[in-house]
C-alpha cells in the first residue's frame, strides 16, 4: 500500500515533497500521476477514482489548489472519506491544519482504513525537483461529464500595478467601515505609498478589486509593507510575505500577521495610524 | 425556481477563542455566533436570483438549538423558510454533515443549491462539493457569477492568479459561492417582523440517521507556535509610533 501523489502543474514539487515525507513515515513508496484530460470536476473525479482503484494507495496527496478544491471532496466521498484539506504539517496518521482562519492549529488524526485523502497548503513544504509524472487519461463516457468548460480568461488589465510599489500600506477588516478608509489613505500619502487591501475590504467594495493583495489578488514584494488592521489569514500572507520589511498594526496581539512582521504595534489603529502619520511627517521635516 | 442555501453558524468574527479544558475544541459557553460570511454571500445570491427569476429560497443548517437564531436572521433578510437539522454534530466530519444536509434536501428537490466556499471555523471547504456528490448533482466551486438559463446554469469560476473560467452545467446543480460577488443586504425592520411568522422545520435526529464514520478526529487544538518574533511596540500610541519610525529609518532603512 503506497502513497499516491496526484499532481498538477501548480505545486507539483511541493506535493511530491510532502508525499515523500508521508511515504517515508509509512515505510512505503510514492507513486506520482498527473491526470491528462481537459479539466472538469466530473472528469477528474471519475479519472482519479479509476486511478485509485488501480493503484490502491493508503494515502492520496494533492496540492490544496482551486482545482483540488473543485473535485477532490467529491472523489473522497466516493470512498466514504473526506479530504483532510489544506494541511501545513504532520505526517500520517496525524496532520496539522489551521482552523479559525489561522488563529488556532489542530492536530487531526486519521481514523479507519485507507485510502485517506490529504491536500497540502501552498508554501508548507519545500518543493523537490520533479520528473514529469506519469500521465493517466482514461476513456470516460461523455454522459458522466456534466460540466461544459470554456477557455480560462483574465479580466481587462489591472488599473493598478502594486508589484512595482516600493512601499505599500495595506488595510484590512480592522478599519471597520468605508468611511474610515481616509485614515489609512493619510498614512499612504505621508509615505508616498500605494494603498492596498486584504480581500474582505475589496469584497465589500470599500476599495477596488485591483488593490487586493493575496492569493486571489496581486503578489507583492515591496521594500516596506505596512499591514493595518489585517489579521493575516494565509490567503493574504501568500501575497505579501516576499516584502523586505513587514510592519503590522493590529489590536489583537495573537493575530497571525505578527508572525510574519518584523515590527509591530499592538494597539487601536485609529490611535496608532494618526500618531504614525505625525511621526513620519516630523521625520521628513 | 427553488433555491436551497446551506448555511453554517460560526463564532462571531472577533471572538476571543479559548481552547477547552480537554484541548480538543474551543470553549463555546461565552461565545456569540453569526452566519459564516461566505454563506451570507451565497444567501444574498439566492435572494437576487429569486428576485430575477421568481420562486423560493430555503435556508438549511445543521447544528445545535442556537442555530435557529442564524436561520431566523436569514429569514429576516428575505429567505422564505428554513430547515434546521438539530444535532450537536459531535463526531461528524464534512462528509457526515453533508450527509445530513443531503438527507433533508433530497425531499425538497431544489433546482439550485448554493453554499459558501468554506467555513470560517473549520475551513475544510468541501461541504458543498460533497453534497453535490451525495445528491448525484453536478457542481462547481468558487463562483463569482451565476446566470440561470433554461434548464442550465452558466457560472464564472475563479481560478488562481486573476484567471477566471465560464462553465455551463445542467440544473439542478450545486455551487459554492465566493465572497464579494454581490453586496450583502441588511435585514429590514419589516423583514425581521415577517421572519417571526416564517416556518422553520426542525428535523431532530433520532440517532438512526445513517452517517458514515468520520475519516479523522481533532485530537488537539492549540494556539500556533510563535515561530518568529518581530519587535513589538505597545503602550502609548505616540511613543510606539515614534519608536517604529526610528526603527524603519535607522535599522530597516526603508524610510
Amino acid at each position: 500500500m503506497n502513497v499516491l501523489a496526484i499532481v498538477e502543474q501548480r505545486m507539483a514539487g511541493e506535493v511530491l515533497a510532502a508525499a515523500q515525507q508521508f511515504a517515508a513515515s509509512l515505510g512505503t513508496e510514492v507513486v506520482t500521476y498527473s491526470i491528462d484530460l481537459p479539466y472538469t470536476a466530473d472528469a477528474y473525479a471519475a479519472a482519479a477514482e479509476e486511478l485509485i482503484r488501480k493503484v490502491n494507495p493508503q494515502l492520496v496527496v494533492f496540492g490544496h489548489t482551486y482545482q483540488t478544491r473543485d473535485y477532490a471532496p467529491k472523489l473522497a466521498a466516493r470512498f466514504g472519506r473526506f479530504l483532510i484539506s489544506d494541511v501545513i504539517g504532520g505526517k500520517p496518521p496525524v496532520f496539522v491544519r489551521q482552523m479559525f482562519q489561522g488563529k488556532l492549529n489542530a492536530d487531526v488524526r486519521l481514523v479507519g482504513d485507507g485510502p485517506h485523502f490529504v491536500s497540502v497548503q501552498a508554501g508548507a513544504w519545500h518543493a523537490v525537483v520533479t520528473e514529469p509524472a506519469e500521465t493517466f487519461s482514461p476513456d470516460l463516457s461523455a454522459s458522466r461529464l456534466r460540466q461544459v468548460p470554456e477557455a480560462p480568461f483574465r479580466e481587462a488589465a489591472r488599473a493598478v500595478d502594486l508589484t512595482a510599489a516600493d512601499i505599500i500600506v495595506s488595510v484590512g477588516r480592522g478599519i471597520k467601515e468605508k468611511e474610515n478608509i481616509p485614515v489609512v489613505e493619510a498614512l499612504a500619502q505621508a509615505l508616498g505609498a500605494e494603498l492596498a487591501a486584504s480581500r474582505p475590504i475589496c469584497d465589500a467594495g470599500w476599495l477596488p478589486m485591483d488593490r487586493q493583495v493575496g492569493s486571489s489578488g496581486q503578489t507583492v514584494s515591496p521594500k516596506l509593507y505596512i499591514a493595518v488592521g489585517i489579521s493575516g489569514a494565509i490567503q493574504h500572507l501568500v501575497g505579501m510575505k516576499g516584502a523586505k520589511t513587514v510592519v503590522a498594526i493590529n489590536k489583537d496581539p495573537d493575530a497571525p500577521i505578527f508572525e510574519v512582521a518584523h515590527y509591530g504595534i499592538v494597539g487601536d489603529l485609529f490611535e496608532v495610524v494618526p500618531a504614525l502619520v505625525e511621526e513620519i511627517k516630523k521625520s521628513k521635516a | 425556481m427553488k433555491i436551497a442555501v446551506a448555511i453554517k453558524q460560526v463564532p462571531l468574527r472577533d471572538s476571543p477563542l479559548r481552547v477547552n479544558a480537554a484541548g480538543t475544541w474551543i470553549d463555546q459557553d461565552t461565545l456569540g455566533f453569526e452566519i459564516n460570511e461566505p454563506d451570507a454571500y451565497a444567501l444574498e445570491e439566492a435572494l437576487q436570483l429569486r428576485e430575477k427569476h421568481g420562486g423560493e429560497v430555503i435556508v438549511i443548517s445543521a447544528g445545535p438549538a442556537r442555530v435557529s437564531q442564524t436561520i431566523r436572521e436569514a429569514l429576516a433578510k428575505g429567505a422564505d423558510r428554513g430547515i434546521h437539522i438539530e444535532s450537536n454534530l459531535a463526531g461528524l466530519d464534512a462528509l457526515g454533515v453533508a450527509t445530513l444536509l443531503a438527507g433533508a434536501l433530497r425531499n425538497e428537490s431544489p433546482d439550485l443549491i448554493l453554499t459558501g466556499l468554506q467555513s470560517d471555523d473549520l475551513g475544510y471547504g468541501q461541504t458543498g462539493v460533497i453534497l453535490a456528490e451525495l445528491l448525484g448533482l453536478p457542481s462547481s466551486t468558487i463562483i463569482m457569477q451565476v446566470e440561470i438559463q433554461p434548464g442550465k446554469v452558466r457560472v464564472k469560476r475563479e481560478l488562481e492568479d486573476g484567471w477566471f473560467q465560464h462553465i455551463e452545467m445542467p440544473l439542478p446543480a450545486v455551487l459554492t459561492i465566493q465572497s464579494g460577488l454581490n453586496k450583502l443586504r441588511y435585514a429590514t425592520l419589516m423583514g425581521i417582523k415577517k421572519a417571526k411568522t416564517k416556518e422553520i422545520k426542525v428535523i431532530t435526529l433520532d440517532g438512526a440517521a445513517e452517517v458514515p464514520p468520520a475519516s479523522a478526529v481533532i485530537e488537539r487544538l492549540y494556539a500556533p507556535e510563535k515561530n518568529k518574533q518581530g519587535q513589538i511596540f505597545d503602550g502609548d500610541p505616540k511613543t510606539a509610533a515614534a519608536k517604529l519610525v526610528e526603527k524603519l529609518r535607522f535599522e530597516a532603512r526603508v524610510l
